[in-house]
């Protein structure tokens, strides 16, 4: 064998080599989505992230979809509403994305679902609210336990009711989210003809809520609902514990986000005394489903470092649960043909952290499993305190409730 | 809806609230009232200086105002070494540098928010005291003690600001270089270094402010937005660089949001601020105490 030989052979083996490893290691499965990490909503964007990147971890550790590793493409929306259509056109066109999750809450969404059904491309939500209520996308799961449109309000009103309840002011922060549960505050306490004694939306931008916590009192309300985003919800818990509501008022809370984000409720402390509020997931018996305890534990050890909400209760376990219903529905088509997993999302019931999901056409969940707890034996400056049972009383829904409302609210704040 | 007691109970607490943005503004009224200084980083100074004051109370357990006075002389620095960039790289480099100067600030602005959020996330924080949760009772009207505090401590930096600015002479010399620049150099000053000295004392009294921030409210790493639009307004309604007329304004603001909010409805807030300025700028457009 002369030298030129020796060298044709050598180069062939290598390039048959590295043609066979090219075809053993297949391209990652890339999932897309846009996440707010800096901003207002940053506070539920990176639990949320968190809890999704425990997932990719989890099943790459067990070989991956389709025998393909999990890699997730995630950019800052900002918590703005006018960057997710850009960032989801730059996932769908540039980076070309296999699958595609939404950010998380209702305001960064809505632009993008539009786009996506344009697109004819399947879309797991995030905690959105009504996003898809105009859209009417066939492909939109949204990974929330919000259920039927009005059962959020239902839930807190009807407790409200049963208390005694005669009346409702209703108090919204202006802007989408609030606003559509506002909404079906309204047609909610119709229904269970509650006349509305006060009903006033406040601009995001409000500094103090004194005045308005004073013009609340002054309408004298039975029942208190409040729609609230972050970062005005310990302003209003504040103002509330200094002007007061009444004696007569039998209930308050229903809709305030940021009490359930750890640094919040470690901050208002026994300010949230007697508060009934929504919640997601709570530390209560009724909650524990296969594979719970596992992801808080893998949870509470990544939170410190990632600089996140250490609890990770209101919207982690979420995340990863949205991870599960996509490894059954690929799994259960072994394909990612996006109109088949949509196909086996509407017609399955998903096994998940967060219990068994099953979806309404509309791409919500069939039966509501939106909490309403009251907060109950609160102490000031103590994190550690929230991870115990009975804090927060789970009073709805009946299936998975751990006690009964405490009112008046004057009387649950002692 | 309308009573005597709510419209008293508005008016007091309105007085209140506007104290607060006069606290809150007063370093704007220096920096963009007197020196021209485009200064939209002003916000995001003050809650930079509300987190420090959170870092304070959080590790040491120092109450908020006295972390704010603590605080104070890094943030004169601070605003010193700012101003000094800022001069070098745009102020004198030519006629445009107000509007170059205003991408300059907001970078800063981004770059503050980025820090706080890398340092300490981007969940809310607050800080303890006794007078924060607690409200005073004057018959049946009640008053949050925080919001008493801001009142007294806004009254108190109005009165030492407007004193430092009128009888001392560093002060003189700060409202000379904002009258007449090239008169002064003429003298024989260094307008750059009495500017200098003048965007110190801006930054210096956000340390304050900073703490009255988180004593009214939990802050987050974008609070600074929500301050960007009402601050300004109350600079320009009272008179450019007018230190009583921002005080004037706040608490004429103050007072007129109270009632909108408590009175005729929370959606209308918003527009009173600048509903207020275009009004007082059609009758006064220097402003009310402006000259």
């Amino acid at each position: 064998m002369n030298r030129r030989t020796l060298i044709g052979w050598a180069t062939s083996v290598v390039a048959l080599g590295l043609t066979s490893g090219a075809y053993a290691e297949e391209p990652p499965i890339k999932i897309g989505m846009s996440m707010p990490q800096t901003g207002g909503l940053a506070g539920g964007g990176k639990p949320s992230l968190l809890g999704i990147e425990i997932w990719r971890d989890d099943i790459n550790a067990k070989g991956g979809l389709l025998g393909r590793k999990v890699e997730l493409v995630v950019y800052d929306d900002k918590s703005s509403a006018s960057e997710t259509p850009a960032l989801y056109a730059k996932l769908i066109d540039v980076d070309k994305v296999d699958l595609l999750f939404a950010p998380y809450a209702t305001v960064p969404t809505a632009p993008i679902l539009p786009l996506v059904k344009q697109r004819g491309l399947l879309l797991m939500g995030n905690f959105s609210f009504q996003v898809n209520s105009k859209v009417h996308h066939d492909m939109w799961f949204n990974n929330a336990p919000w259920g039927p449109a009005d059962s959020w309000a239902s839930g807190f009103l009807t407790l409200g009711q049963k208390a005694g309840g005669k009346n409702m002011a209703l108090l919204s922060a202006d802007q989408e989210f609030a606003q559509n549960l506002a909404k079906t505050a309204r047609d909610v306490a119709k229904k269970l003809n509650i006349p509305i004694v006060y009903d006033q939306s406040y601009p995001p931008s409000t500094a103090e809520f004194s005045s308005i916590i004073r013009a609340v009192d002054a309408a004298k309300p039975d029942i208190i609902f409040v729609a609230s985003y972050p970062p005005d919800s310990a302003g209003i818990m504040r103002a509330v514990n200094e002007i007061g509501v009444g004696d007569n008022v039998k209930i308050f809370g229903g809709a305030m986000v940021g009490l359930q984000f750890a640094s919040v409720m470690e901050n208002m402390g026994s300010l949230l005394n007697g508060v009934v509020n929504y919640n997601t997931w709570l530390p209560e018996p009724s909650m524990y489903f296969d594979g719970t305890k596992d992801f808080f534990e893998k949870y509470n050890k990544r939170a410190v470092a990632a600089k996140v909400d250490p609890l990770g209760y209101y919207i982690a376990p979420y995340g990863y649960a949205m991870g599960q219903m996509i490894e059954q529905a690929v799994n259960a088509t072994k394909s990612l043909d996006q109109k088949g997993i949509a196909k086996y999302l509407h017609e399955h019931t998903m096994k998940t952290i967060v219990g068994p999901i099953t979806y309404a056409e509309d791409g919500e969940w069939k039966q509501s499993a939106t909490l309403e707890a009251q907060f109950r034996g609160i102490k000031d400056k103590n994190m550690d305190q929230f991870r115990q049972q009975g804090k927060q009383v789970i009073l709805f829904p009946d299936n998975l409730k751990t006690g009964e409302l405490v009112a008046p609210f004057e009387a649950a704040r002692k | 809806m309308f009573s005597i007691e709510l419209l008293r109970d508005a008016v007091v607490l309105g007085v209140l609230l506007g104290c607060f943005y006069a606290a809150v503004s007063l370093g704007l009224s220096i920096s963009f009232g007197l020196l021209d200084v485009p200064h939209v980083a002003h916000p995001a100074f003050l809650v930079l200086a509300s987190y420090a004051v959170y870092w304070l109370n959080d590790s040491y357990e120092i109450d908020p105002l006295l972390a704010g006075l603590i605080i104070s002389p890094v943030f004169f620095v601070l605003g010193m070494i700012t101003y000094r960039i800022y001069h070098e790289t745009f102020e004198k480099r030519g006629s445009d540098a107000a509007v170059r100067g205003i991408a300059f600030f907001f970078g800063v602005a981004f770059i503050i928010e980025v820090l706080i959020i890398l340092q300490f996330g981007v969940d809310q924080q607050s800080v303890n005291a006794s007078y924060i949760g607690k409200a005073w009772r004057f018959g049946d009207l009640r008053i949050p003690v925080r919001q008493l505090v801001a009142f007294g401590v806004a009254l108190v930096l109005t009165g030492g600001l407007a004193t430092y600015l009128s009888k001392t002479f560093m002060g003189r010399a700060i409202r000379a270089v904002a009258q007449d620049e090239e008169g002064l150099r003429l003298m024989g000053a260094n307008p750059v270094r009495i500017k200098q000295v003048a965007f110190g004392i801006a930054t210096a009294v956000l340390g304050l402010a900073g703490a009255l921030l988180i004593i009214i409210a939990p802050v987050d790493p974008t609070l600074d937005r929500v301050y960007i639009g009402r601050t300004f307004c109350v600079v320009v309604m009272a008179g450019l660089g007018s230190i009583s007329g921002t005080l004037l304004a706040s608490i004429i603001l103050g007072v007129a949001e109270s009632i909108v909010l408590t009175m005729f409805g929370a959606s209308w807030a918003p527009a009173i601020s600048f509903t207020l300025l275009l009004a007082v700028l059609a009758v006064r457009p220097q402003g009310l105490l402006g000259r």
